[in-house]
Protein backbone atom coordinates (compact mmCIF):
# COMPACT_ATOMS: atom_id res chain seq x y z
CA UNK A 1 0.00 0.00 0.00
CA UNK A 2 2.76 2.24 0.63
CA UNK A 3 5.06 1.45 -1.89
CA UNK A 4 2.19 1.69 -4.44
CA UNK A 5 1.75 5.40 -2.83
CA UNK A 6 5.57 6.34 -3.13
CA UNK A 7 5.41 5.15 -6.72
CA UNK A 8 2.24 7.60 -7.86
CA UNK A 9 4.01 9.83 -5.75
CA UNK A 10 7.16 9.30 -8.12
CA UNK A 11 5.36 9.71 -10.91
CA UNK A 12 3.68 12.65 -10.42
CA UNK A 13 6.99 14.62 -9.50
CA UNK A 14 8.42 13.11 -12.85
CA UNK A 15 5.80 14.52 -14.52
CA UNK A 16 5.78 17.51 -13.15
CA UNK A 17 9.32 18.58 -13.76
CA UNK A 18 10.16 17.09 -16.93
CA UNK A 19 6.81 16.90 -18.67
CA UNK A 20 6.93 20.25 -20.09
CA UNK A 21 10.19 20.03 -21.45
CA UNK A 22 8.84 16.89 -22.93
CA UNK A 23 6.06 18.39 -24.43
CA UNK A 24 7.02 21.24 -26.00
CA UNK A 25 10.39 19.10 -27.16
CA UNK A 26 7.97 16.84 -28.45
CA UNK A 27 5.90 19.42 -30.35
CA UNK A 28 8.95 20.91 -31.83
CA UNK A 29 11.62 18.59 -32.26
CA UNK A 30 10.53 15.05 -32.11
CA UNK A 31 7.23 14.72 -33.55
CA UNK A 32 8.36 16.45 -36.24
CA UNK A 33 11.32 14.47 -37.04
CA UNK A 34 9.86 11.44 -37.06
CA UNK A 35 6.67 12.45 -39.00
CA UNK A 36 9.89 13.92 -41.63
CA UNK A 37 11.60 11.11 -42.13
CA UNK A 38 8.26 9.03 -42.71
CA UNK A 39 7.66 11.99 -45.24
CA UNK A 40 10.80 11.18 -47.00
CA UNK A 41 9.56 7.65 -47.87
CA UNK A 42 6.45 8.56 -49.44
CA UNK A 43 5.87 10.42 -52.47
CA UNK A 44 3.64 13.53 -51.27
CA UNK A 45 4.15 17.13 -53.07
CA UNK A 46 1.84 19.43 -51.14
CA UNK A 47 0.20 19.99 -48.39
CA UNK A 48 -3.38 18.61 -50.34
CA UNK A 49 -1.76 16.47 -52.34
CA UNK A 50 -2.21 12.23 -51.22
CA UNK A 51 0.45 10.54 -49.26
CA UNK A 52 1.42 7.62 -50.54
CA UNK A 53 4.48 5.22 -49.60
CA UNK A 54 6.90 5.34 -52.15
CA UNK A 55 10.00 3.91 -50.56
CA UNK A 56 13.38 5.38 -51.83
CA UNK A 57 11.80 7.43 -54.63
CA UNK A 58 12.01 10.94 -52.88
CA UNK A 59 15.69 9.75 -52.05
CA UNK A 60 16.56 8.62 -55.44
CA UNK A 61 15.40 11.83 -56.98
CA UNK A 62 16.93 13.95 -54.30
CA UNK A 63 20.40 12.55 -55.00
CA UNK A 64 19.78 12.86 -59.03
CA UNK A 65 19.65 16.57 -58.55
CA UNK A 66 22.60 18.15 -59.76
CA UNK A 67 21.66 21.89 -58.63
CA UNK A 68 21.39 20.26 -54.77
CA UNK A 69 24.88 18.43 -54.73
CA UNK A 70 26.44 21.78 -56.35
CA UNK A 71 24.37 23.90 -53.40
CA UNK A 72 25.75 21.29 -50.99
CA UNK A 73 29.51 21.89 -51.75
CA UNK A 74 29.08 25.44 -52.43
CA UNK A 75 27.61 25.03 -48.71
CA UNK A 76 31.01 22.79 -48.06
CA UNK A 77 33.49 25.37 -49.52
CA UNK A 78 31.34 28.11 -47.11
CA UNK A 79 32.14 25.88 -43.92
CA UNK A 80 35.45 25.33 -44.70
CA UNK A 81 36.62 28.74 -45.11
CA UNK A 82 34.58 30.12 -42.26
CA UNK A 83 35.99 27.81 -40.25
CA UNK A 84 39.42 28.90 -40.81
CA UNK A 85 39.11 32.41 -40.85
CA UNK A 86 36.67 32.90 -38.16
CA UNK A 87 38.89 31.09 -35.72
CA UNK A 88 41.77 32.65 -36.68
CA UNK A 89 40.30 36.05 -36.63
CA UNK A 90 38.80 35.18 -33.41
CA UNK A 91 41.93 33.66 -32.12
CA UNK A 92 43.94 37.04 -33.15
CA UNK A 93 41.79 39.14 -31.38
CA UNK A 94 41.09 36.58 -28.12
CA UNK A 95 45.11 36.65 -28.13
CA UNK A 96 45.57 40.91 -28.35
CA UNK A 97 43.08 41.77 -26.32
CA UNK A 98 43.98 39.44 -23.42
CA UNK A 99 47.58 41.19 -23.39
CA UNK A 100 47.13 43.37 -20.80
CA UNK A 101 46.84 46.51 -22.84
CA UNK A 102 44.39 49.89 -22.10
CA UNK A 103 41.07 49.25 -23.06
CA UNK A 104 40.79 45.68 -23.16
CA UNK A 105 37.44 45.63 -21.66
CA UNK A 106 36.38 48.06 -24.53
CA UNK A 107 37.64 46.32 -27.64
CA UNK A 108 36.06 42.97 -26.61
CA UNK A 109 33.00 44.44 -26.38
CA UNK A 110 32.82 46.22 -29.24
CA UNK A 111 34.42 43.12 -31.51
CA UNK A 112 31.46 41.03 -30.07
CA UNK A 113 28.57 43.20 -30.84
CA UNK A 114 27.75 42.75 -34.66
CA UNK A 115 26.94 39.32 -33.32
CA UNK A 116 23.69 40.61 -31.84
CA UNK A 117 22.83 41.90 -35.43
CA UNK A 118 20.44 38.93 -36.79
CA UNK A 119 21.68 37.58 -40.22
CA UNK A 120 19.14 38.56 -41.80
CA UNK A 121 19.44 42.31 -41.09
CA UNK A 122 23.19 41.90 -41.62
CA UNK A 123 22.60 41.18 -44.42
CA UNK A 124 20.94 44.47 -45.59
CA UNK A 125 23.42 46.31 -43.79
CA UNK A 126 26.59 44.80 -45.94
CA UNK A 127 24.47 45.21 -49.09
CA UNK A 128 24.16 48.48 -49.08
CA UNK A 129 28.02 48.56 -47.96
CA UNK A 130 29.12 46.35 -50.92
CA UNK A 131 26.59 47.71 -53.52
CA UNK A 132 26.86 51.34 -52.48
CA UNK A 133 29.64 52.08 -50.59
CA UNK A 134 32.41 50.03 -52.13
CA UNK A 135 33.07 50.95 -55.74
CA UNK A 136 33.02 54.88 -54.60
CA UNK A 137 35.59 54.09 -52.31
CA UNK A 138 37.14 51.59 -55.26
CA UNK A 139 37.04 54.52 -57.97
CA UNK A 140 37.87 57.34 -55.53
CA UNK A 141 41.30 55.62 -54.77
CA UNK A 142 41.72 53.37 -58.64
CA UNK A 143 41.19 50.09 -56.69
CA UNK A 144 39.66 48.22 -59.22
CA UNK A 145 38.90 45.06 -57.20
CA UNK A 146 36.86 47.57 -54.95
CA UNK A 147 35.03 49.28 -57.64
CA UNK A 148 33.37 45.76 -58.57
CA UNK A 149 30.12 45.43 -57.27
CA UNK A 150 31.26 42.49 -55.39
CA UNK A 151 27.43 40.97 -54.69
CA UNK A 152 27.16 40.81 -59.09
CA UNK A 153 29.87 38.76 -59.39
CA UNK A 154 29.47 35.20 -58.95
CA UNK A 155 33.28 34.39 -57.47
CA UNK A 156 33.24 37.78 -55.02
CA UNK A 157 29.86 37.40 -54.10
CA UNK A 158 30.88 33.98 -52.22
CA UNK A 159 33.77 35.81 -50.66
CA UNK A 160 31.82 38.83 -49.63
CA UNK A 161 29.17 36.29 -47.81
CA UNK A 162 32.45 34.78 -46.40
CA UNK A 163 33.56 38.54 -45.07
CA UNK A 164 30.21 39.24 -43.24
CA UNK A 165 30.29 35.91 -41.27
CA UNK A 166 33.57 37.12 -40.02
CA UNK A 167 32.46 40.59 -39.32
CA UNK A 168 29.23 38.92 -37.88
CA UNK A 169 31.11 35.73 -35.69
CA UNK A 170 34.61 36.21 -34.73
CA UNK A 171 33.40 38.26 -31.83
CA UNK A 172 31.24 35.46 -30.31
CA UNK A 173 34.57 33.07 -30.87
CA UNK A 174 36.67 35.89 -29.31
CA UNK A 175 34.59 35.71 -26.20
CA UNK A 176 35.18 31.83 -25.57
CA UNK A 177 38.87 32.02 -26.26
CA UNK A 178 39.37 34.62 -23.65
CA UNK A 179 37.52 32.32 -21.24
CA UNK A 180 40.52 29.84 -22.53
CA UNK A 181 43.48 32.22 -22.46
CA UNK A 182 42.45 33.00 -19.35
CA UNK A 183 42.59 30.09 -17.93
CA UNK A 184 46.00 29.11 -19.05
CA UNK A 185 47.50 28.68 -15.16
CA UNK A 186 49.82 31.90 -14.95
CA UNK A 187 52.82 30.03 -13.28
CA UNK A 188 53.51 28.05 -16.76
CA UNK A 189 53.52 31.40 -18.47
CA UNK A 190 55.51 33.18 -15.81
CA UNK A 191 58.21 30.81 -15.74
CA UNK A 192 58.65 30.47 -19.71
CA UNK A 193 59.71 34.32 -19.42
CA UNK A 194 61.79 33.78 -17.00
CA UNK A 195 63.35 30.73 -18.66
CA UNK A 196 63.32 33.77 -21.99
CA UNK A 197 60.88 31.91 -24.46
CA UNK A 198 59.87 34.09 -27.60
CA UNK A 199 56.39 35.23 -28.03
CA UNK A 200 56.32 32.85 -30.52
CA UNK A 201 57.06 29.96 -29.06
CA UNK A 202 55.03 30.12 -26.15
CA UNK A 203 52.62 30.73 -28.43
CA UNK A 204 52.61 27.66 -30.16
CA UNK A 205 54.22 25.49 -27.85
CA UNK A 206 52.31 25.96 -24.73
CA UNK A 207 48.83 28.74 -25.21
CA UNK A 208 47.85 26.63 -28.32
CA UNK A 209 48.16 23.25 -27.02
CA UNK A 210 46.57 24.08 -23.26
CA UNK A 211 43.21 25.76 -26.19
CA UNK A 212 42.05 22.63 -27.45
CA UNK A 213 39.07 22.53 -25.09
CA UNK A 214 38.36 25.60 -26.69
CA UNK A 215 38.65 24.90 -30.34
CA UNK A 216 36.62 21.81 -30.18
CA UNK A 217 34.11 24.26 -28.92
CA UNK A 218 34.52 27.13 -31.52
CA UNK A 219 35.11 24.59 -34.76
CA UNK A 220 31.86 22.75 -33.07
CA UNK A 221 29.93 25.85 -33.50
CA UNK A 222 31.16 27.18 -36.61
CA UNK A 223 30.71 23.70 -38.47
CA UNK A 224 27.19 23.50 -37.44
CA UNK A 225 26.02 27.42 -38.02
CA UNK A 226 27.49 27.49 -40.99
CA UNK A 227 25.92 24.54 -42.67
CA UNK A 228 22.68 25.82 -41.15
CA UNK A 229 22.95 29.35 -43.24
CA UNK A 230 20.39 30.76 -44.11
CA UNK A 231 19.27 34.43 -43.06
CA UNK A 232 22.50 35.63 -44.13
CA UNK A 233 22.30 34.37 -47.59
CA UNK A 234 18.66 34.93 -48.12
CA UNK A 235 19.01 39.12 -47.56
CA UNK A 236 22.55 39.34 -48.76
CA UNK A 237 22.72 38.18 -52.06
CA UNK A 238 19.64 35.68 -52.04
CA UNK A 239 21.70 32.94 -53.48
CA UNK A 240 22.32 34.93 -56.80
CA UNK A 241 24.08 35.40 -58.90
CA UNK A 242 22.54 32.77 -60.72
CA UNK A 243 22.53 30.91 -57.81
CA UNK A 244 25.99 30.87 -57.47
CA UNK A 245 25.83 31.85 -53.91
CA UNK A 246 22.65 29.21 -53.31
CA UNK A 247 23.65 27.20 -50.05
CA UNK A 248 22.02 23.95 -49.16
CA UNK A 249 19.49 25.52 -46.35
CA UNK A 250 18.05 27.89 -49.00
CA UNK A 251 18.00 25.02 -51.32
CA UNK A 252 16.02 22.63 -49.75
CA UNK A 253 13.86 25.99 -48.61
CA UNK A 254 13.07 26.23 -52.13
CA UNK A 255 12.10 22.46 -53.23
CA UNK A 256 10.36 22.07 -50.47
CA UNK A 257 8.12 25.01 -49.91
CA UNK A 258 8.46 27.17 -52.51
CA UNK A 259 8.93 24.39 -55.77
CA UNK A 260 6.02 22.43 -53.52
CA UNK A 261 8.10 19.04 -53.68
CA UNK A 262 7.55 17.84 -50.14
CA UNK A 263 9.01 14.41 -49.58
CA UNK A 264 12.15 15.63 -51.89
CA UNK A 265 12.86 18.08 -50.05
CA UNK A 266 12.42 16.19 -46.66
CA UNK A 267 14.28 13.96 -48.19
CA UNK A 268 17.09 16.53 -49.36
CA UNK A 269 16.92 17.76 -45.42
CA UNK A 270 17.63 14.11 -44.06
CA UNK A 271 20.54 13.37 -46.25
CA UNK A 272 21.88 17.30 -44.72
CA UNK A 273 21.29 16.31 -41.37
CA UNK A 274 23.22 12.85 -41.92
CA UNK A 275 25.86 14.80 -42.77
CA UNK A 276 26.01 17.40 -40.30
CA UNK A 277 25.78 14.38 -37.68
CA UNK A 278 28.60 12.27 -39.31
CA UNK A 279 30.79 16.05 -39.47
CA UNK A 280 30.36 17.17 -36.10
CA UNK A 281 30.26 13.60 -34.62
CA UNK A 282 33.71 12.74 -35.89
CA UNK A 283 34.92 16.54 -35.13
CA UNK A 284 34.49 16.54 -31.22
CA UNK A 285 35.29 12.55 -31.40
CA UNK A 286 38.81 13.39 -32.94
CA UNK A 287 39.23 16.84 -31.04
CA UNK A 288 38.84 15.08 -28.28
CA UNK A 289 41.72 12.46 -28.53
CA UNK A 290 43.39 15.71 -29.35
CA UNK A 291 42.75 17.15 -26.22
CA UNK A 292 43.79 13.70 -24.17
CA UNK A 293 46.96 13.62 -26.12
CA UNK A 294 47.54 17.19 -25.62
CA UNK B 1 65.87 47.55 -22.59
CA UNK B 2 63.12 45.02 -22.09
CA UNK B 3 61.40 47.88 -20.71
CA UNK B 4 61.22 49.72 -23.76
CA UNK B 5 60.34 46.11 -25.45
CA UNK B 6 57.00 45.53 -23.75
CA UNK B 7 55.74 49.14 -24.67
CA UNK B 8 57.38 48.62 -27.93
CA UNK B 9 55.16 45.55 -28.34
CA UNK B 10 52.01 46.64 -26.61
CA UNK B 11 51.91 50.21 -29.35
CA UNK B 12 51.80 47.55 -32.03
CA UNK B 13 49.42 45.36 -30.58
CA UNK B 14 47.06 49.15 -29.67
CA UNK B 15 47.66 50.07 -33.17
CA UNK B 16 46.37 46.95 -34.66
CA UNK B 17 43.35 46.66 -31.93
CA UNK B 18 42.37 50.35 -32.90
CA UNK B 19 42.98 49.41 -36.73
CA UNK B 20 40.24 46.07 -36.26
CA UNK B 21 37.96 48.66 -34.45
CA UNK B 22 37.52 50.50 -37.54
CA UNK B 23 36.83 47.73 -39.41
CA UNK B 24 34.18 46.70 -37.26
CA UNK B 25 32.73 49.70 -36.63
CA UNK B 26 32.80 51.01 -40.07
CA UNK B 27 30.01 49.61 -41.44
CA UNK B 28 27.86 51.00 -37.86
CA UNK B 29 29.19 54.64 -38.65
CA UNK B 30 28.23 54.52 -42.28
CA UNK B 31 24.95 53.78 -41.27
CA UNK B 32 24.70 56.23 -39.08
CA UNK B 33 26.00 59.15 -41.37
CA UNK B 34 23.55 57.99 -44.16
CA UNK B 35 20.79 57.57 -42.06
CA UNK B 36 20.16 61.51 -42.02
CA UNK B 37 20.15 62.05 -46.22
CA UNK B 38 18.18 61.82 -48.96
CA UNK B 39 18.68 59.12 -51.61
CA UNK B 40 20.55 61.77 -53.73
CA UNK B 41 23.05 62.78 -51.26
CA UNK B 42 23.37 59.12 -50.60
CA UNK B 43 23.82 57.92 -54.07
CA UNK B 44 26.49 60.86 -54.49
CA UNK B 45 28.30 60.50 -51.60
CA UNK B 46 27.92 57.90 -49.40
CA UNK B 47 30.98 58.65 -47.01
CA UNK B 48 30.44 62.39 -46.32
CA UNK B 49 28.82 63.84 -43.22
CA UNK B 50 24.91 64.71 -43.85
CA UNK B 51 24.55 68.18 -45.07
CA UNK B 52 21.38 68.80 -42.01
CA UNK B 53 20.30 66.55 -39.71
CA UNK B 54 16.16 65.82 -39.65
CA UNK B 55 14.59 63.23 -38.38
CA UNK B 56 11.92 62.79 -41.03
CA UNK B 57 13.03 59.90 -43.03
CA UNK B 58 13.06 58.01 -39.18
CA UNK B 59 9.51 59.28 -38.50
CA UNK B 60 8.68 58.07 -41.93
CA UNK B 61 10.57 54.83 -41.91
CA UNK B 62 8.03 54.31 -37.92
CA UNK B 63 5.02 54.90 -39.93
CA UNK B 64 5.81 52.58 -42.83
CA UNK B 65 7.04 49.42 -40.86
CA UNK B 66 4.47 49.77 -38.58
CA UNK B 67 7.02 49.98 -35.74
CA UNK B 68 5.16 50.45 -32.24
CA UNK B 69 2.76 47.52 -33.70
CA UNK B 70 6.00 45.67 -34.39
CA UNK B 71 8.12 46.18 -31.57
CA UNK B 72 5.40 44.85 -29.59
CA UNK B 73 5.33 41.78 -31.34
CA UNK B 74 9.16 40.95 -31.13
CA UNK B 75 9.07 41.70 -27.09
CA UNK B 76 6.04 39.24 -26.15
CA UNK B 77 7.71 36.51 -28.57
CA UNK B 78 11.23 36.75 -26.86
CA UNK B 79 9.86 37.82 -22.99
CA UNK B 80 6.93 35.12 -23.14
CA UNK B 81 9.10 32.06 -24.92
CA UNK B 82 12.27 32.78 -22.67
CA UNK B 83 10.78 33.08 -19.32
CA UNK B 84 8.83 29.38 -20.31
CA UNK B 85 12.17 28.31 -21.45
CA UNK B 86 13.60 29.39 -18.58
CA UNK B 87 11.30 27.56 -15.92
CA UNK B 88 10.24 24.45 -17.63
CA UNK B 89 14.04 23.63 -18.65
CA UNK B 90 15.44 24.35 -15.21
CA UNK B 91 13.00 21.90 -13.77
CA UNK B 92 13.66 19.56 -15.55
CA UNK B 93 17.47 19.70 -15.54
CA UNK B 94 16.71 19.59 -11.54
CA UNK B 95 14.85 16.30 -11.48
CA UNK B 96 17.67 15.25 -14.00
CA UNK B 97 20.44 15.82 -11.84
CA UNK B 98 18.83 14.87 -8.49
CA UNK B 99 16.77 11.76 -9.54
CA UNK B 100 19.16 9.20 -11.58
CA UNK B 101 16.96 6.64 -13.11
CA UNK B 102 17.36 5.03 -16.80
CA UNK B 103 14.30 7.46 -18.24
CA UNK B 104 16.39 10.59 -16.66
CA UNK B 105 19.16 9.24 -18.69
CA UNK B 106 17.81 8.53 -21.86
CA UNK B 107 16.17 12.28 -22.01
CA UNK B 108 19.13 13.88 -21.43
CA UNK B 109 20.75 12.46 -24.03
CA UNK B 110 18.09 12.63 -26.32
CA UNK B 111 17.78 16.21 -25.46
CA UNK B 112 21.79 17.06 -26.30
CA UNK B 113 21.60 14.89 -29.67
CA UNK B 114 18.70 16.92 -30.61
CA UNK B 115 21.30 20.10 -30.85
CA UNK B 116 22.69 18.69 -34.04
CA UNK B 117 19.48 18.64 -35.68
CA UNK B 118 19.09 20.88 -38.87
CA UNK B 119 16.06 23.58 -38.51
CA UNK B 120 15.51 22.68 -42.36
CA UNK B 121 15.23 19.22 -41.41
CA UNK B 122 12.10 19.46 -39.45
CA UNK B 123 10.55 22.57 -41.27
CA UNK B 124 8.48 20.54 -43.88
CA UNK B 125 7.00 18.69 -41.35
CA UNK B 126 6.14 21.56 -38.79
CA UNK B 127 4.30 23.41 -42.01
CA UNK B 128 2.12 20.32 -42.64
CA UNK B 129 1.62 18.83 -39.42
CA UNK B 130 0.30 22.66 -37.67
CA UNK B 131 -0.49 24.48 -40.84
CA UNK B 132 -2.51 22.20 -43.10
CA UNK B 133 -3.35 19.22 -40.87
CA UNK B 134 -4.06 20.92 -37.27
CA UNK B 135 -4.06 24.64 -38.85
CA UNK B 136 -2.58 25.53 -35.76
CA UNK B 137 -0.88 28.15 -38.23
CA UNK B 138 -4.36 29.91 -38.74
CA UNK B 139 -5.94 29.26 -35.45
CA UNK B 140 -3.17 30.41 -33.11
CA UNK B 141 -0.42 31.63 -34.81
CA UNK B 142 1.26 32.97 -31.64
CA UNK B 143 0.95 30.44 -28.64
CA UNK B 144 2.28 27.57 -31.46
CA UNK B 145 5.28 30.21 -31.95
CA UNK B 146 6.00 30.24 -28.43
CA UNK B 147 5.73 26.39 -28.08
CA UNK B 148 7.82 25.77 -30.27
CA UNK B 149 10.83 27.75 -29.71
CA UNK B 150 10.47 26.14 -25.97
CA UNK B 151 10.51 23.04 -27.53
CA UNK B 152 13.44 24.47 -29.43
CA UNK B 153 15.80 26.63 -26.82
CA UNK B 154 14.93 23.31 -24.27
CA UNK B 155 17.69 21.44 -24.97
CA UNK B 156 20.47 23.87 -24.33
CA UNK B 157 19.07 25.48 -21.91
CA UNK B 158 18.18 22.26 -19.67
CA UNK B 159 22.04 21.03 -20.60
CA UNK B 160 23.54 24.29 -19.04
CA UNK B 161 21.59 24.29 -16.39
CA UNK B 162 22.23 20.74 -15.96
CA UNK B 163 26.07 21.37 -15.57
CA UNK B 164 25.14 24.46 -12.76
CA UNK B 165 22.72 21.78 -10.82
CA UNK B 166 25.21 19.18 -10.66
CA UNK B 167 27.74 21.87 -8.35
CA UNK B 168 24.96 22.88 -6.19
CA UNK B 169 25.97 21.03 -2.44
CA UNK B 170 23.47 18.43 -1.69
CA UNK B 171 23.14 19.27 1.99
CA UNK B 172 21.17 21.78 1.62
CA UNK B 173 18.03 19.93 -0.02
CA UNK B 174 18.79 16.94 2.49
CA UNK B 175 18.10 19.28 5.33
CA UNK B 176 14.78 20.54 3.36
CA UNK B 177 13.65 17.29 3.25
CA UNK B 178 14.10 15.87 6.18
CA UNK B 179 12.19 18.87 7.86
CA UNK B 180 9.16 17.31 5.26
CA UNK B 181 9.37 19.37 2.48
CA UNK B 182 8.15 17.89 -0.72
CA UNK B 183 10.75 18.13 -4.20
CA UNK B 184 8.34 20.49 -5.69
CA UNK B 185 8.45 23.09 -2.49
CA UNK B 186 12.20 21.89 -1.96
CA UNK B 187 12.89 23.48 -6.10
CA UNK B 188 10.51 26.51 -5.84
CA UNK B 189 12.22 27.71 -2.42
CA UNK B 190 15.56 26.51 -2.28
CA UNK B 191 16.45 25.43 -5.87
CA UNK B 192 14.97 28.52 -8.09
CA UNK B 193 16.46 31.50 -6.25
CA UNK B 194 19.72 29.53 -6.31
CA UNK B 195 19.32 29.22 -9.90
CA UNK B 196 18.76 33.21 -10.54
CA UNK B 197 22.16 33.89 -12.16
CA UNK B 198 22.38 30.80 -14.10
CA UNK B 199 19.02 31.96 -15.42
CA UNK B 200 20.12 35.52 -16.32
CA UNK B 201 23.15 33.93 -18.13
CA UNK B 202 20.48 31.53 -20.21
CA UNK B 203 17.65 33.95 -20.63
CA UNK B 204 20.41 36.24 -22.77
CA UNK B 205 21.49 33.55 -24.98
CA UNK B 206 17.66 32.98 -25.70
CA UNK B 207 16.51 36.43 -25.84
CA UNK B 208 19.95 36.77 -28.82
CA UNK B 209 18.63 34.12 -30.57
CA UNK B 210 14.79 34.68 -30.37
CA UNK B 211 15.01 38.43 -30.62
CA UNK B 212 16.86 37.93 -34.39
CA UNK B 213 14.95 34.39 -35.25
CA UNK B 214 13.71 34.75 -38.94
CA UNK B 215 12.84 31.69 -41.22
CA UNK B 216 10.60 29.67 -38.04
CA UNK B 217 8.70 32.91 -37.16
CA UNK B 218 8.46 34.06 -41.48
CA UNK B 219 6.51 30.51 -41.84
CA UNK B 220 3.93 30.98 -39.34
CA UNK B 221 3.04 34.47 -38.77
CA UNK B 222 1.65 35.54 -42.35
CA UNK B 223 -0.91 37.76 -40.94
CA UNK B 224 0.91 41.66 -41.02
CA UNK B 225 -0.32 42.80 -37.81
CA UNK B 226 1.70 39.44 -35.95
CA UNK B 227 5.15 40.31 -37.54
CA UNK B 228 8.21 40.59 -35.80
CA UNK B 229 11.10 42.65 -36.80
CA UNK B 230 13.14 40.82 -38.90
CA UNK B 231 9.79 39.75 -40.51
CA UNK B 232 8.85 42.89 -40.98
CA UNK B 233 12.95 44.62 -42.31
CA UNK B 234 12.23 41.40 -44.51
CA UNK B 235 9.04 42.46 -46.39
CA UNK B 236 10.10 46.49 -46.11
CA UNK B 237 13.41 45.67 -48.40
CA UNK B 238 11.29 44.10 -50.99
CA UNK B 239 8.67 47.06 -50.83
CA UNK B 240 11.51 49.40 -50.29
CA UNK B 241 14.40 47.94 -52.85
CA UNK B 242 17.47 50.23 -53.32
CA UNK B 243 15.35 53.12 -51.31
CA UNK B 244 18.05 53.48 -49.21
CA UNK B 245 16.54 56.52 -47.48
CA UNK B 246 14.25 55.12 -45.80
CA UNK B 247 15.64 51.45 -45.63
CA UNK B 248 18.91 52.64 -43.62
CA UNK B 249 16.78 54.28 -41.10
CA UNK B 250 14.84 51.02 -41.19
CA UNK B 251 17.90 49.06 -40.38
CA UNK B 252 18.98 51.29 -37.59
CA UNK B 253 15.50 51.17 -35.85
CA UNK B 254 15.65 47.06 -36.16
CA UNK B 255 18.86 47.11 -34.58
CA UNK B 256 18.63 49.79 -31.82
CA UNK B 257 16.35 48.07 -29.13
CA UNK B 258 19.37 45.09 -29.09
CA UNK B 259 21.71 47.49 -28.68
CA UNK B 260 20.54 49.32 -26.41
CA UNK B 261 19.74 45.71 -24.42
CA UNK B 262 23.70 45.06 -25.15
CA UNK B 263 24.64 48.91 -23.57
CA UNK B 264 22.73 47.74 -20.63
CA UNK B 265 23.99 44.18 -19.71
CA UNK B 266 27.07 44.21 -21.57
CA UNK B 267 28.85 42.14 -18.84
CA UNK B 268 26.04 39.89 -17.83
CA UNK B 269 25.92 39.19 -21.74
CA UNK B 270 29.98 38.53 -21.83
CA UNK B 271 29.90 36.57 -18.89
CA UNK B 272 27.10 34.64 -20.26
CA UNK B 273 28.36 33.68 -23.63
CA UNK B 274 31.44 32.25 -21.70
CA UNK B 275 29.33 30.48 -19.43
CA UNK B 276 26.93 29.02 -21.84
CA UNK B 277 29.80 28.00 -24.60
CA UNK B 278 32.43 26.51 -21.91
CA UNK B 279 30.14 24.30 -19.82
Amino acid sequence: MKGKQLGLKKISNQLFFTGPTLIFFSIALLIPFLYGLFLSFTNMTSPISPMELAGLDSYRTAFQDVKFWSSMWLTIKYVAATIVLVNVVGFTLAYLVTSGIKGQNFFRAAFFTPNLIGGLVLGYIWQFIFVQSMPQIGEKLGFEILRLGWLGDEQLAFWAVVIVTIWQSSGYLMIIFIAGIVSVPRDIIEASTIDGVTTMRRLRSIVLPMMVPSFVVTVFLTLKNSFMVYDLNLSLTNGGPFDSTKMVSMHVVQKGLIESNYSVGQAQAIVLFVIVAVITGLQVYFSKKLEVEA
Amino acid sequence: MVEKQKTLTSTIVFTFLVMALIVFAFPFFLLIINSFKSNGEILQSPFSLPNSYSFDQFVMAIEKMNFVVTIFNSLIITLLSTVFILLFSGMAAYYIVRVKSKFNNILFAILVASMIIPFQSIMIPLINIYGSKLQWIDSAPIPLLIALNIGFGGSLSVFIFHGFIKSIPFELEEAASIDGSTPKQTFFKIILPILMPTSVTIGILNVMWLWNDYLLPSLILNNEALYTLPIQMKVFNGTYMNNWELLIPAILLTILPILVFYLIGQRMIIEGITQGSVK
